[in-house]
This record gives C-alpha cells, structure tokens and sequence, in this order.
C-alpha cells in the first residue's frame, strides 16, 4: 500500500473494504483480535495478525473455531481490551449463543461479519445479505443489540470506529454488517490522522470497590465497568443476574435486568441510528438500501432524477435498532417505496412494518451470488 | 477452627446468598476449599486471580469466592480464559470445569489450549457424569456404568483426561482425589505456581446421580472407593497387570518446562519493537 499526507488531515491509501476495517480497529484503540479464517473476511484477520503485534500492547490469536475465537474477545474485553473478530455466514452462525452471553453479560465487543451466500456453507465469496435477521435475532431470547453496515471502502473505516465506540458507549455488542462486494472492493480512502476521530472508551467506576455493583440502574442505564484485575472484584454470568452480577430468579429482578438492558439502547436511538438521505427533499419514490446496494442506488437516483422522476435515496448505516424516524419522515409524501436486497426480503420486512400500508413497497431481490445494478433499480424507479 | 472461619470470610463472598448448590456428600466443596488454601498459601492476592467456570455444578463454584468470576457458557470457559490471560499475563487465571465441560462439548478448547501451552491452571472436577442436568452419560463414563443415557449400560469408552492433557502439551498434568486432600492441595498448589498450561484432574463424586445409581449406597461408599482404587503413582508402577487395570493412578504425570504462549508473544514483540525480526 503506498500512502501520501493530505493536508495533514490523515494519509490516502488504496485499500480493501476488510483493510479499511482493519485500519478503522485501530485508530478506535483496538487491542485485542481473536478469530478463525472465513472467505470472505479473512483479509481482516491477516490485515489484524499484520499490525496488532507493531502497536502498543496489541495481542493477536488465530483460534481454534469461531466459537473460541469469539469467547477468546469476551475474555479480552472483560480485561479490559478494545476487541474485536471478524467472521462470515457459517462461523456467524457460529458464534450465536456467544452474542447472547455478551449481551446478557454486557460486554462491548466488535464482530464483523462480511455476509457470503446462504443458508449453511453456501456461496462462500459471493455477495449477498443474508445475515440481515440474524444479526438482530440470532441469539435467543429477547435482547438489544446494535447492527451496523457500510457501503464503501470510506466507510468500512468510519464505521468500524462508530462499532467500537458504541460497544464502549451502550457496553453491548456491535455487529457490523458487509457484503462482499464492500469488503473486497479496493478504493482511494484516507485514513485520519490520529487523534482527529472521536473514540470513546467505557465509563469507570469511581466509587470504592466494595461499592460498585457491576449491574446497577443508571441514569443512562448504563452501568460503570472496571478492567478483571484493577481491584473491583464482581461476577459475571449469562444467567439471569441482580445488579451484582448474582444469579437470580425473582420476578422484579429478572424485569428489571431486561428493560435496562433495552432501555440503554432505546433513549439514545438518536445517537445510534445513522441514516443519509439522497435526494430526498421532494421525494415521491424511495429507494431503501444498505450495503454495497446503496451504491447502486445512489446511481439509479441519479439517473431518475435527470428523466425527471422525483426519486430518492435513503441509504441505512444503522440496521438495528431500525431507523424508524427516518423513514416516517419520507413516508409523508411518497407514493412508493422500492427495498432492493441480496437476499428474499430481510430488510423490506421492517419496511413493510414501518409502512403499514401507507406507500406501496416494492421488492427487489436477488440470491443468486450477483450483485443488484443500478439498471435494475433503475428500471423498477421508471415504473413507479 | 478460628483460622478456618477467617479463611472462609476472607475469601466466600459475604452478600452472596447462600446456601451454595452443592448436594449432600458432593466433593466440588472440598475442590473449593483446597483452592482457596493453596491461593491462600501462595499469598496470591484475591485481584490478582480471575477464575473461569463452565457450566453445571462446578461452574456455580465463580458465584461463591471472592476473586474476579466469570461463569462462562458451557464448554467454553478455557476460551474466555484465554482472553483474560492474553490481556493481563500478569494474572493468575484459574479455570474450573466439569469432565463435560473439559472434554465433551470443550474438548476441542481443551486440547488446543493444551497445545499452546498458554499460561492457565486447569481444574477438571471429574465425577464421570452430567450432574446438573439429570445424570446423563458424559466422555468420562466408565463404560458399563448406567445413566440416564445409558440405561443399558454405557457402551462408549472413557477419555482419559491425563494422557489427553499429555499428549496435547501441557506443561504439568496431575491427577488427585477429593478423598486424598494433602496430596491434592499439594496439586494444586503446584499447578498455580507452575509455567504454562496446568491440568489438575480431580476426581469427585457425585452420588446423587451417578453413585447412588452405580452400586454405591452411600456417599461415603464413594468416598471409600475413592480410597481404596487411587493409587499413587509410585506405587501403581509396581502394581500387577491385572490390579493395575482396576485401580486409577494419582499424582503428577508431565512435567515440563516449554515456554507458555503469553511468554513467546512476550518475546516476538520485544524482536518486534527491537527492529530484530
């Protein structure tokens, strides 16, 4: 990768969607990465295994599986580590009962997962978006996550900066969304110099040890979260716990758990939910899109606009929670909506919900490996 | 006795809510008390240890003791574990877990943290069954012995942790029994103190659902049989074929001193930040 300064605002490069990821980790204060190979999001690993041992006190382990790769990032982050894997379809699956614990357990944490073909082994580097519903549900029981996607090289960097903060910020973990055609596009991006994004680290305790108690109702519902070894002893389980990390099995207190753990997600959905809008202003068609789709959009709404059709775009960066608010605003004055997805109709379900009848929802969908071109979102604008 | 109640106030968690799951004549108490002795021995300092449990009877071991306490999901405690200790070296990582835990569902965690030689102290308390979720049959069921799986008789051989953990790489193996306690706070003692990846065996018994349906009236039954069939290793050498078939060695099977993983990683970034490699 050959690299120049650029107005001393960061350096360009020419790089990978995964490299892109790679360098975001870092600059957010990645310190630790554990994982185990998958086309087609291998790069991350290697670009991780490359420069995590060059940094400060980086620690890189290639584990025996996905499941030990992801329980591997727990322990690191329970440390105290900025950590993070990276997977695909097959070992997101994997790790599901994982992304439980660490919800349950609160524990931040990062995990990539550059979508290939499905279900089970599938089209291994093929493109598509099939991992949409799982990584909001994956994992049993009810629970809050955060699910983000990026749509170009740019911002597979930016993006993986915002997983880590909002991990750090809501101690929950971030799942980022790519399709393969994001992950292994190579593109001109700068990087920022260090120090000019804005990274944010989890909240300390600062009461005496013998008074924290690492699940306790705050006003942001977000409790204080010391490193394992500074002196603030306390347990952590995936059982339903008290706000001492105890196991319980009283009613109030299994309550009580459960909605701040929803809770901390559900008052800063303005913080969490990131959208952009294309055109939108007097929009009367609007295409939904995520991903490397977006892209296609963007064109296809290009092309529209200079025929004359009032058509826009709004493109998701956060998937879950669903941006609701964004979509309602267009909803006022569209007559339809078009959801085109590399899969048979993930996203267009919340869509539809959101909807609930008001605009007509049109589909596009494809999972044959191939990606959507503009042309046929094109088209689909063209017919209203 | 006065040392003892000092002891159990220094290091059981005061506002956890006992009484602790353990039933009647389980030997995963006797597992804690030789833990907290040989910690307490060692004048290792209670932030200074983080301990890992699976699940099952022995995971809820984490709940009780005040260190750092993780109860991870089931078969992957050694996988949490090895976070931590990449993360703080420095720490003394304890996991405990059950023969399921260690061998069934884990036991491809097991042999590869083995094969890294990474720096944790492994205690498998080995009571040949699932004892929490009803008795089932488990990877270290002696073959014939009945279960809820196994009705008829288990058909399936047992693993045998030690010569796994050997053959694996582990820097120390030891095998003990709750029944011989000197020897096993010896073995644990020495599993804290040691470099590398150090397994400790422990044989318990849980006669709620294993002896009492295996021709052992009694938990002390058990507890004598436990007597009677491990032998120390020493001895055991010397043992007949056909005795030795039917008795269980005890005692330390693998010592070596290969340089743990947190150490070479150590290692790799001073070449690293020296501009060497």
């Amino acid at each position: 990768m050959s690299s120049k300064r650029k107005n001393g605002k960061g350096r360009e490069i020419f790089a990978l969607g995964a490299e892109a990821v790679v360098e975001g980790a870092l600059l957010a204060g990645c310190s630790y990465y554990g994982g185990y190979p998958i086309t087609p999001s291998s790069e991350i690993m290697e670009g991780m295994a490359a420069r995590l041992p060059l940094t400060e006190s980086g620690v890189f382990m290639q584990m025996e599986d996905e499941i030990a790769s992801l329980g591997s990032v727990i322990g690191a982050s329970l440390a105290g580590r900025k950590a993070m894997t990276a997977t695909s379809g097959p070992g997101f699956s994997l790790m599901q009962e994982l992304i439980g614990y660490a919800c349950m357990a609160e524990v931040p944490l990062v995990l990539v997962n550059v979508m290939r073909g499905g279900p089970s082994t599938g089209l291994p580097t093929s493109p598509a978006q099939g991992d949409v519903q799982q990584a909001r549900w994956g994992t049993h029981g009810d629970h809050s996550i955060i699910v983000l996607s990026a749509s170009d090289v740019q911002e597979c960097l930016h993006m993986t900066v915002r997983a880590f903060n909002f991990a750090e910020r809501y101690r929950v973990p971030v799942i980022l969304l790519l399709d393969e055609v994001t992950a292994h596009t190579r593109e001109k991006i700068v990087i920022p110099t260090p120090g000019t994004l804005e990274v944010i680290e989890r909240l300390q305790p600062s009461m005496p040890p013998e008074w924290y108690k690492p699940f306790e109702e705050t006003v942001r519902g977000v409790p204080p979260m010391p490193p394992v070894g500074s002196g603030y002893r306390f347990h952590v389980t995936g059982l339903t716990h008290d706000d001492k990390g105890f196991p319980t099995g009283k009613p109030d207190e299994i309550v009580q758990a459960i909605e701040r753990q929803f809770r901390k997600i559900d008052q800063f959905f303005f913080d969490i939910q990131i959208t952009d809008d294309y055109h939108c202003d007097d929009v009367e068609t609007l295409v939904v899109a995520y991903g490397s789709v977006a892209r296609s959009a963007q064109l296809a709404v290009t092309q529209a606009r200079q025929e004359g059709i009032r058509a826009g775009l709004l493109k998701l960066s956060t998937l879950f929670p669903f941006p609701r608010a964004a979509l309602e605003r267009h909803l006022r004055t569209c007559h339809t909506v078009i959801v085109p997805e590399m899969n048979m109709g993930q996203m267009s379900r919340e869509v539809k919900r959101v909807n609930n009848g008001r605009a007509k929802v049109v589909t596009i969908n494809r999972v044959d490996g191939s990606i959507i071109t503009p042309s046929q979102i094109h088209d689909k604008l063209r017919k209203g | 006795m006065a040392e003892v109640t000092q002891l159990i106030h220094h290091y059981l968690r005061h506002d956890k809510k006992f009484p602790h799951v353990f039933c009647p004549g389980c030997g995963h108490g006797i597992v804690l008390g030789s833990l907290i002795r040989s910690v307490h021995a060692l004048s290792i300092a209670k932030d200074d240890v983080a301990l890992v449990a699976g699940i099952g009877c022995s995971g809820r071991m984490a709940v009780y003791v005040d260190f750092n306490t993780v109860h991870a999901v089931h078969g992957r405690a050694l996988t949490i574990a090895t976070g931590i200790k990449m993360a703080r070296p420095g720490m003394h990582v304890i996991v405990v877990m059950g023969d399921g835990d260690a061998l069934s569902i884990g036991g491809n965690h097991f042999i590869h943290a083995a094969r890294r030689n990474i720096g944790l102290t492994v205690l498998v308390l080995n009571n040949f069954i699932y004892g929490m979720t009803g008795g089932q049959c488990s990877s270290t069921t002696p073959t014939e012995s009945w279960t809820t799986t196994s009705p008829y008789g288990a058909l399936e051989k047992p693993f045998d942790i030690v010569n796994m953990a050997t053959a694996a790489g582990a820097n120390f193996v030891a095998r003990g029994t709750v029944f011989h306690v000197k020897t096993l706070d010896r073995l644990v003692q020495q599993a804290l103190t040691r470099r590398g990846f150090n397994v400790v065996e422990i044989l318990t018994p849980c006669h709620t659902q294993f002896g009492r349906k295996n021709a052992f009236k009694t938990p002390v039954d058990m507890y004598m049989w436990l007597k009677k069939n491990a032998v120390p290793l020493e001895s055991y050498e010397k043992l007949s074929p056909e005795t030795a078939a039917k008795r269980i060695p005890i005692g330390i099977f693998a010592e070596r001193d290969e340089l743990p993983l947190e150490d070479r990683h150590a290692e790799m970034r001073r070449k690293l930040a020296g501009g060497k490699a």
